[in-house]
């Protein structure tokens, strides 16, 4: 069933399509608002079609932040198998987490690894392309990943950038997750702002404006730019609605609509 | 009653289906629209109402349109090319909006054969050539038309040649098929220098052998500044300004990622800044509230679009309108009142009226000023910058008539419509001797 937040992203049409072709997914929380449920529930949503016709999705996660072990327990729990996906090649895990990269002896450090990163994203991508499959690629997360780069938020740009070029390219989607409270104090947060120039959907996780609350756990706001793209979507809107984390599902609604 | 787009009245016999006399209502748009309703809609009136070739007139002109002629009209010899800077921020994220725009207005106008330049370089980095072939398709502009008139250096797609890498030389080609004939890729964007002598390269290919200049479009001067330093991308953009064959530049900036004084560079080396706010004052950009929801919203379909224009004996005009992004598409409008016109608030507050009432100037348009042309018997021209080659011939056809008759005199032709008839602009201010 359609919850708010498949409308909000635009997910809640009976095409055959995913709806996010060709586009970048921004997804930004804070430490009291995790946003990380966001992204689970777009790969669960891309992994399991709705007409299950459209099987042929394939998902890269580059995980600078979790192992596979993590995603595949949270997953399993919202209902989608990682790893039978991955056995079926519809799933490709890059663990950045160890930097366990096949030539680890020689060490890489700062943007090399991220070039050597988006080599095997594109090499990835370039093949499975070939086979017709729609392709998403899920950053989990940018700061994360800025630390790898040793802290140059420039290599980090480029990299996005290239994965955006893979949008136009071959019509994949990006999602990445950020973390917005860290650049809070500085005056012009570069990274972040960048970031939301590139992305066309902006989805933000904060923390109630009334304090916290026992039944409900924030509140996102979405800003679907809705730019005038190939299929001519019309103008942006945004939305903002309150969430409740649940064991096995995310419950959305609007403020004062449930509590 | 016929409507027509000639001036002259005609004598016709009275007889039915021929026309007893032509009235031009020299109308704008709107008015048109309305005197058609009422002569349509009065059968009382008696008249017999033929209505053809409607023709548009020339509507009230935006800042939008006076900054395209701009760019159209090009370059004076020994001058430097006009630029343009187009500048917006998140809270008011529609410069991309305005920067296409802009350039399918140019483009349209390159086309038709209307502006100095007789092509384009179009320096991408943030969409793909792709992208910009459909946009300009959308707007019926087509890219691969006979003559050559369009070329695109694709920064975009392997800015720092990491797919090359991949990929092995020369086999990196995001551009589709339609693409691919009017877009070089560039392959290191951090040489500067490179990628101005690429652009200008490409704008020279367009000429060929022909003469004439070529206009220069970057879609993001944010892009250059993460690859380069402030002073290169300036002299970039300063030797592509005041290259031989330029004929104008523009580029788009977003002002918040750049320091003021950065931004200041830009703004200097431009004759015209088209700045883009946000038209509801948000406090904190994208970071709202929940009571101003639905304001920002309304950020990312209209904003304060305010106009810089620098002349060039130093006069600065400053103007303000509104833009707003619709299904239909871009438009410009004057500022509602109720936030208050840039005029009204640049006026000091004083005791006497500085302004005229709407009666007021209506009466003032009811003026006959002693030197404008008043067309007796000949059709009134509002100079739009150029003459059309029919027009050259009655020019022609007017100086033999000319020196028949002992007889000289002087008609004044008003610049444009945006020009008030008695405005204090110095009418010879463009005159070039």
């Amino acid at each position: 069933m359609d919850n708010l937040l498949d409308r909000a992203l635009g997910l809640d049409g009976r095409g055959d399509r995913w709806p996010l072709l060709g586009k970048v997914v921004l997804v930004e929380d804070c430490v009291e608002t995790g946003g990380a449920f966001v992204v689970h529930h777009i790969i669960k949503r891309f992994l399991s079609p709705q007409p299950a016709a459209a099987s042929n999705h394939s998902l890269i996660l580059v995980a600078f932040s979790q192992p596979l072990s993590h995603y595949d327990r949270v997953l399993r729990k919202l209902g989608c198998n990682l790893v039978a996906q991955r056995d079926n090649d519809r799933f490709l895990f890059f663990d950045m987490l160890n930097l366990r990269f096949p030539d680890r002896d020689d060490v890489k450090t700062g943007s090399s690894v991220l070039v050597s990163l988006f080599e095997k994203i594109y090499n990835a991508v370039r093949a499975l392309s070939a086979e017709k499959n729609c392709i998403t690629i899920v950053i989990d997360d940018i700061a994360l990943m800025e630390v790898v780069a040793n802290g140059s938020s420039d290599s980090v740009l480029d990299f996005l950038h290239y994965c955006r070029t893979l949008t136009s390219e071959f019509d994949c989607s990006v999602v990445a997750l950020n973390h917005g409270d860290i650049y809070s104090t500085t005056e012009k947060p570069m990274l972040m702002l960048n970031l939301e120039y590139l992305s066309s959907i902006l989805v933000r996780a904060e923390p109630l404006a009334t304090g916290s609350a026992v039944d409900v756990h924030g509140q996102l706001m979405v800003f679907n730019k809705g730019e005038h793209d190939r299929q001519g979507t019309p103008g942006s809107k945004v939305h903002n609605f309150h969430f409740r984390v649940k064991e096995n599902s995310v419950d959305f609604f609007y403020p004062g609509g449930r509590g | 009653m016929n409507f027509d787009n000639s001036h002259e009245a005609k004598e016709g016999a009275n007889e039915k289906g021929t026309p007893l006399g032509v009235l031009y209502l020299g109308i704008c748009e709107r008015e048109r629209t309305y005197w058609q309703t009422i002569l349509l809609s009065s059968p009382k009136l008696g008249l017999d109402v033929h209505v053809d070739q409607l023709q548009s007139l020339p509507q009230a002109t935006t800042m939008a349109e006076s900054i395209c002629r701009a760019l159209r009209d090009g370059a004076l010899e020994g001058e430097h090319a006009p630029a343009l800077t187009i500048k917006d921020s998140i809270d008011a994220p529609l410069g991309f909006d305005v920067f296409a725009h802009v350039l399918a207005q140019l483009s349209s106008h390159i086309l038709a054969g209307k502006s100095q330049s007789r092509g384009l370089v179009l320096v991408a980095f943030t969409r793909s050539p792709s992208f910009y072939v459909d946009l300009l398709k959308e707007r019926g502009l087509e890219v691969n038309s006979s003559r050559k008139w369009i070329q695109i250096l694709d920064c975009y797609s392997d800015p720092h040649g990491w797919k090359d890498r991949i990929m092995g030389q020369g086999k990196v080609d995001d551009a589709t098929k339609e693409a691919s004939g009017v877009s070089r890729l560039c392959k290191d964007v951090k040489d500067m220098d490179k990628l101005c002598s690429l652009a200008i390269e490409l704008g020279k290919d367009l000429l060929g052998e022909g003469k004439g200049r070529f206009s220069f479009a970057l879609d993001s001067v944010n892009e250059m500044l993460r690859y380069a330093s402030v002073h290169s991308v300036a002299r970039v953009l300063s030797d592509l300004r005041s290259h031989d064959l330029a004929s104008c530049v523009f580029w788009l900036l977003h002002s918040d990622l750049l320091e003021d004084k950065v931004a200041a560079v830009f703004d200097y080396m431009s004759s015209m800044v088209a700045s883009l706010e946000s038209a509801i004052p948000a406090s904190n950009g994208l970071r709202i509230s929940l009571e101003n929801l639905s304001l920002t919203e309304q950020n990312f379909r209209r904003a304060k679009f305010s106009v810089r224009f620098k002349r060039r004996n130093g006069r600065v005009r400053l103007m303000s309108e509104e833009v707003s992004i619709e299904r239909s598409g871009i438009t410009f409008s004057s500022v509602s009142t109720d936030g208050g016109t840039m005029g009204g608030s640049l006026l000091p507050k004083v005791q006497f009226n500085l302004q005229l009432s709407e009666k007021e100037q209506m009466d003032r348009a009811k003026v006959v000023l002693p030197f404008e042309h008043q067309g007796n018997g000949e059709p009134i021209e509002i100079y739009d910058g150029r003459r059309s080659l029919a027009d050259k011939n009655n020019e022609a056809a007017g100086t033999m008539q000319m020196k028949d008759s002992s007889k000289g005199e002087i008609i004044y032709l008003r610049d444009s419509d945006d020009e008030m008839p008695d405005s204090d602009e110095d009418p010879d201010d463009d005159l070039d001797i």
